[in-house]
């Protein structure tokens, strides 16, 4: 317990560090720029609480929020990623694996299902995202492409991160 | 009411969620309709900390670019001072007004008074990759800097100071859909507002210019004196195309922007030492209504 407890909050220093020191400042193409800090909410265990997701949906975003100076932005997102994460996740895993897993990770599951997983809920957070930062319908496409383009980025990075850092 | 609280214990997260869901949206609601927000921003401590210890490993690849401009900017200023002396030796009021660097020649009002006053931040964050971008400076309250100073770098604009903390400062990047700046073009002194739509990095808007005045690619776009946190004449950008919408009275102006904002370093903060009276004026003029 205090063992997990310690593991997910250095994930989530890295993660949220690691989205405000680096990858704000990429823009590739003048358009495209990863939000990767969404991976502690992916990589939370599947017993946690859900009301524990969405408070900590909630401390993600304000943390990220306070850092880029969109405040209430990624918090809204983030909060209602925590809120569906686990009625999705009863869509898409058995109850068995959720049981006999502690939580998901491409080594317990499998590189087609953490992919599948990952681009749920990267799609709906970027959409989301780039909707709410736009505030605007104006441009529509403009910001739809952003988000999609970004997201491709995003996903890729998140998976590519499962084998650098969470190799058994 | 037993039944009220078996309802709420078991439903209990989504009522943490609708809670939270409704008070970050009304957050991006208020935020949206007030430039800036007065609490959790970037001029706070903590991320102010973390900042400040780690811009310095990313602009060491902008510092050779950002002392050639500094070098560059000694230069003007050395060469546009000593006109200043030469000419201020001959006691003629038209001598500084005829001056052509608007850093010194803008600096003084007609009673021989400094009415601006620089003085030198660091960058410690920036972005360019949001609709709304803003810079975190590594100057605070206590290094006396206040909110509406503007922010120049290398005498071309940047931004304006929104929040102040102890030790940092927000600055509203020019590069943020929320922020309008009064413009004109320094050729013939048409002024419009000049806005960024979201889009490209290194280009501006600048609209409300009237159809009938003649512009130029190449045309130089300077502000106006209207603004009071900027002095008049800075530099902020070269028409690069510009066109007459059919039916429309007013040209769509784009403007490349002077300054890179993608390895900005090292920023001047101007302060209008009149804004005080500037303010209270203007106030009274509203009152009025």
């Amino acid at each position: 317990m205090v063992n997990n407890l310690l593991k997910y909050s250095l994930i989530f220093i890295v993660a949220v560090l690691l989205q405000v020191l680096v990858l704000n400042h990429i823009l590739i193409l003048r358009m495209i720029s990863p939000f990767f800090y969404l991976i502690f909410l992916l990589l939370l265990p599947y017993d946690t609480p859900r009301a524990m997701l969405v408070l900590l949906g909630f401390i993600l975003g304000l943390s990220v929020d306070t850092f880029t100076n969109t405040l209430g932005v990624h918090t809204a997102v983030c909060v209602l990623i925590g809120f569906i994460r686990p009625g999705i996740l009863n869509k898409i895993s058995t109850r068995e694996t959720r049981e006999s897993v502690s939580a998901p990770r491409i080594s317990t599951m499998s590189l087609n299902w953490f992919i599948g997983y990952t681009t749920i809920f990267v799609t709906i957070h970027h959409l989301l995202l780039f909707m709410l930062e736009a505030f605007t319908f104006q441009g529509f496409f403009f910001t739809l492409m952003r988000a999609v383009l970004s997201g491709i980025l995003s996903i890729m990075l998140i998976v590519i991160s499962q084998f650098l850092f969470f190799r058994k | 009411m037993r039944n009220l609280f078996r309802l709420i214990l078991r439903y209990h997260h989504v009522f943490l969620f609708l809670i939270l869901e409704i008070f970050s949206l009304s957050l991006v609601v208020s935020y949206n309709n007030y430039q800036n927000a007065k609490f959790l921003t970037s001029s706070n401590g903590i991320s102010g900390y973390f900042f400040e210890n780690f811009a310095g490993v990313f602009q060491v690849f902008d510092l050779k670019k950002a002392n050639t401009e500094l070098a560059e900017e000694n230069a003007q200023l050395r060469t546009a001072l000593q006109h200043y002396q030469l000419r201020s030796s001959n006691n003629s009021i038209q001598s500084y007004q005829s001056q052509r660097n608007p850093l010194i020649s803008m600096t003084r009002d007609s009673l021989n008074k400094i009415v601006y006053f620089f003085t030198t931040a660091r960058v410690i964050n920036n972005s360019v990759n949001q609709r709304h971008n803003f810079l975190t400076l590594n100057k605070g309250r206590i290094q006396g800097v206040k909110p509406d100073m503007g922010v120049v770098s290398a005498g071309r604009v940047v931004g304006l100071v929104t929040n102040v903390g102890e030790n940092y400062s927000t600055v509203i990047s020019i590069l943020n859909e929320r922020w309008k700046l009064s413009a004109k073009i320094k050729r013939n002194d048409f002024f419009g507002s000049l806005s960024w739509n979201g889009k490209d990095y290194r280009k501006v808007q600048l609209n409300e210019i009237p159809y009938h005045v003649p512009v130029q690619n190449g045309d130089t776009v300077v502000t106006t004196g209207f603004s009071s946190s900027f002095p008049e004449g800075l530099e902020i950008g070269i028409v690069s195309e510009y066109s007459l919408g059919s039916g429309s009275n007013f040209y769509k102006i784009d403007v490349n922007l002077a300054v890179d904002f993608r390895s900005i370093v090292q920023v001047a903060l101007v302060e209008n030492r009149q804004l005080k009276e500037i303010n209270k004026l203007e106030s009274l003029n509203n009152d009025g209504k």
